[in-house]
C-alpha cells in the first residue's frame, strides 16, 4: 500500500512495504528506508532489510519515485530532511512518544544522518550505507557555475535534483553537528551506525564521533530492533 | 546551453503571451509615495516553468541595467529608486524572485535556483551582452557569487548592503549551542509541516504596514504603506502580502556567511558597494570597516552615515546619482 503525504506543495509517496512484525521477537517500531539519489523505493522489503522484526516503510524523496516533480528545481538535502520529517510523522500517527528506526543508502544515508540529529528522541537508531549519492558534492566554496537543464526526457527522476542533490556542499563539522543533536536528544548511547564500505569526507567525520558505531548491516538493525 | 535558451522568449512575445494579472496590476490601486512610480512595462517569463514577473522603468530602446531585491522583498520596492537611474538613460529591469512578489510560487527554493532563474532574466534583457548589475542585500550577495562564477555577464557590479558577514555569538557554552541549533532546526521542520496549508495573516493596509515597519522601522510609514499596496493584495477578510507563507526567515544548512566575502577580492569587473553603518534586523549586520580588506583591485566601498539596510530606499538621490556615477553614461 503507497500513501500519499503533504510537504508543503510536493505530494510525497510513502510505500508501506509490510504493515505488521512477525514472530517472538516482533516489535511495532516501524523501519523507514530512504533511498540514494536517483533510486526510488523498493517495490517489497529488500533482502537486505529482510531480517527487520517489524513494519517497514519507504519513502520516495521529491522529484523521485512517485512523489511530485517541482518546476525548476531548487532541492536542497535540508529539503529533503523535510521529506522524510513528513514520513515520520506519518509513521508515527503525529505521536511525539513513538519512535521510528531509520536506514538510509546513499544520499538517503546524509539525510538519515540529519533526522537522527533533528528528530532525535523520535529516532531509535540510524544506519548509514552505501547508495548513490552517498559522497554528495564539496566540502567547502567552489567556483561551481549555474546552468539550466534541458526538458527531461524521462519522468522520474527530475534531473534537477540528479545535479543539485549530486553537488550539495557537506562540510564535514556541519555533518557532525547532526550527530551532537542526536546524542543530546536520543535515549541510546549509541543512536548512529555506519555500515557503508565508502567512506566520503562527511562519513569519515561522523564514523569517528562519539557515539557512532561501526557494523555491517544485519547487526546494525538487530542491534536497534532489540535496543 | 541551446535547449534552455529555447525557452527564452522575447520581450514582445512575453508581454502579449503572459501580461502579470493581480489585485494591484493598475495603478489606481496604489497609493502614492513621492518619486514612486508604476513601471512602464510588466510581464511574465518562463524560467524552466516557473513564471518569474519582469517589472521594467525607462525608455524600451535604452541600454539594459538589472536590479536584484533582497529576501522577503519584492522588485516593486524600486518604485522609487529604479525611476532615477532610468531618467539617467537606462533600461532598468527588476524582476522578483520566485515566491515573492507577481512570481509563481514553487515547490521549492534554493540559492542555486535563485541564481538560475536570474540568468533566465539576463539573458532576456541583455542576451549574449554584459550589462551592469545592482543588487541589494541578499540580492547583492546573490550577483556577488554570480559575478565571481559568470563574469563574462557583468560590466559593473554595484553591491548595497549586500555582503554576509558572520555574526557568530559569542561567550555561549558548546551544549548551549547544540540546544539553539536543536531548537532552530525543530522549528524549521514544525513549520515545513504546516506549510501545505499555510495562509498570510490578513489585516488592513495599516496593519501590514505596521507588522512591515517592526522589521523595518527607518522607512517612513507612507512608503511602508505604498509597499502593501503593490506587494500585497486584498479579499474579502483584509490584505496579505503576496509573498509565498510557506517562506520563512531563518533556516539553517552548510552555507557560511563568509563564502561570499572571499569572492569578492578576485572581482574582474568595477565594482561600487554601498553601505548603511545604522545595523538593523534585516540587514547582515556587517561592519563597513570588516569588508575593506576583501575589496576588488577596481572596487571601492560608500559607507553612509545614518542610513540603516535600505540605502537605496532612505537615501533614493544621493544612492542613485552613487550608482550612475559610478556606471558612467549610458552606451
Amino acid at each position: 500500500m503507497t500513501t500519499l503525504l503533504r510537504h508543503g506543495k510536493v505530494e510525497l509517496a510513502l510505500h508501506h512495504l509490510r504493515d505488521t512484525g512477525d514472530g517472538a521477537t516482533a516489535t511495532t517500531r516501524p523501519l523507514l528506508i530512504l533511498h540514494g539519489l536517483g533510486e526510488a523505493s523498493p517495490a517489497a522489503v529488500p533482502t537486505w532489510a529482510a531480517t527487520w522484526p517489524g513494519p517497514v516503510a519507504a519513502l520516495d524523496f521529491t522529484g523521485h519515485g512517485a512523489s511530485t516533480i517541482p518546476r525548476g528545481g531548487g532541492y536542497t538535502a535540508e529539503l529533503l530532511l523535510g521529506d522524510a520529517d513528513a514520513a515520520l510523522a506519518a509513521l508515527t500517527g503525529d505521536d511525539s512518544s513513538r519512535s521510528i528506526t531509520v536506514l538510509g543508502r546513499g544520499l538517503g544515508a546524509y539525510i538519515a544522518l540529519q533526522l537522527a540529529g533533528a528528530r532525535a528522541a523520535q529516532v531509535h537508531g540510524t544506519v548509514l550505507t552505501d547508495g548513490p549519492g552517498l559522497a554528495g558534492g564539496p566540502t567547502g566554496p567552489t567556483s561551481q557555475s549555474f546552468f539550466s537543464l534541458p526538458p527531461a526526457t524521462t519522468a522520474s527522476p527530475d534531473p534537477y535534483a540528479l545535479v543539485e542533490l549530486g553537488r550539495d556542499l557537506r562540510p564535514p563539522d556541519y555533518a557532525t553537528q547532526f550527530v551532537r543533536l542526536a546524542l543530546a536528544g536520543s535515549d541510546l548511547d549509541r543512536p548512529i551506525t555506519v555500515s557503508s564500505v565508502f567512506r566520503p569526507e562527511w562519513l569519515d567525520a561522523v564514523a569517528r564521533e562519539h557515539g557512532v558505531v561501526e557494523a555491517p548491516l544485519d547487526e546494525a538493525l538487530a542491534g536497534y530492533a532489540h535496543a | 546551453m541551446p535547449e534552455a535558451r529555447a525557452h527564452r522568449r522575447t520581450l514582445d512575445d512575453v508581454t502579449t503571451v503572459n501580461p502579470i494579472t493581480s489585485p494591484t496590476d493598475t495603478a489606481t490601486g496604489e497609493l502614492p509615495y513621492p518619486g514612486a512610480e508604476h513601471p512602464a512595462r510588466q510581464y511574465r517569463l518562463d524560467a524552466n516553468g516557473l513564471g518569474i514577473a519582469v517589472h521594467e522603468w525607462g525608455d524600451p530602446d535604452d541600454p539594459p541595467l538589472l536590479l536584484v531585491h533582497g529576501g522577503f522583498d519584492f522588485a516593486r520596492t524600486y518604485d522609487a529608486f529604479a525611476p532615477k537611474l532610468a531618467a539617467g538613460g537606462w533600461r532598468v529591469v527588476a524582476w522578483d524572485q520566485r515566491g515573492h512578489g507577481d512570481s509563481e510560487h514553487p515547490e521549492l527554493y534554493s540559492w542555486d535556483a535563485d541564481m538560475r532563474d536570474a540568468l533566465t532574466v539576463f539573458d532576456h534583457a541583455s542576451p549574449g551582452r554584459p550589462l551592469p548589475v545592482v543588487g541589494h542585500s541578499k540580492g547583492g550577495a546573490l550577483m556577488t557569487q554570480l559575478a565571481d562564477a559568470q563574469p563574462f555577464r557583468f560590466t559593473h557590479l554595484v553591491n548595497m548592503d549586500g555582503i554576509p558577514f558572520n555574526r557568530r555569538i559569542p561567550d555561549v557554552a558548546e551544549h548551549e549551542r547544540t540546544r539553539m541549533l536543536a531548537d532552530e532546526i525543530a522549528g524549521w521542520l514544525d513549520h515545513r509541516r504546516r506549510t501545505a496549508t499555510a495562509r498570510r495573516k490578513p489585516g488592513t493596509i495599516d496593519e501590514l504596514a505596521a507588522r512591515r515597519g517592526r522589521m523595518n522601522p527607518r522607512l517612513p510609514v507612507e512608503w511602508l504603506r505604498r509597499l502593501v499596496t503593490v506587494g500585497g493584495f486584498e479579499s474579502d477578510d483584509g490584505w496579505r502580502w503576496k509573498i509565498d507563507p510557506s517562506m520563512r526567515f531563518g533556516g539553517f544548512g552548510p552555507w557560511r556567511p563568509e563564502w561570499t566575502l572571499m569572492r569578492m577580492p578576485g572581482l574582474p569587473m568595477p565594482f561600487l558597494g554601498i553601505l548603511g553603518r545604522e545595523m538593523e534586523e534585516m540587514g547582515w549586520g556587517t561592519p563597513p570597516d570588516k569588508v575593506l580588506p576583501y575589496l576588488p583591485a577596481d572596487g571601492r566601498c560608500e559607507i553612509l552615515d545614518d542610513v540603516g539596510h535600505f540605502v537605496h530606499i532612505e537615501q533614493p538621490d544621493l544612492v542613485s546619482s552613487l550608482v550612475l556615477d559610478f556606471i558612467g553614461g549610458a552606451a
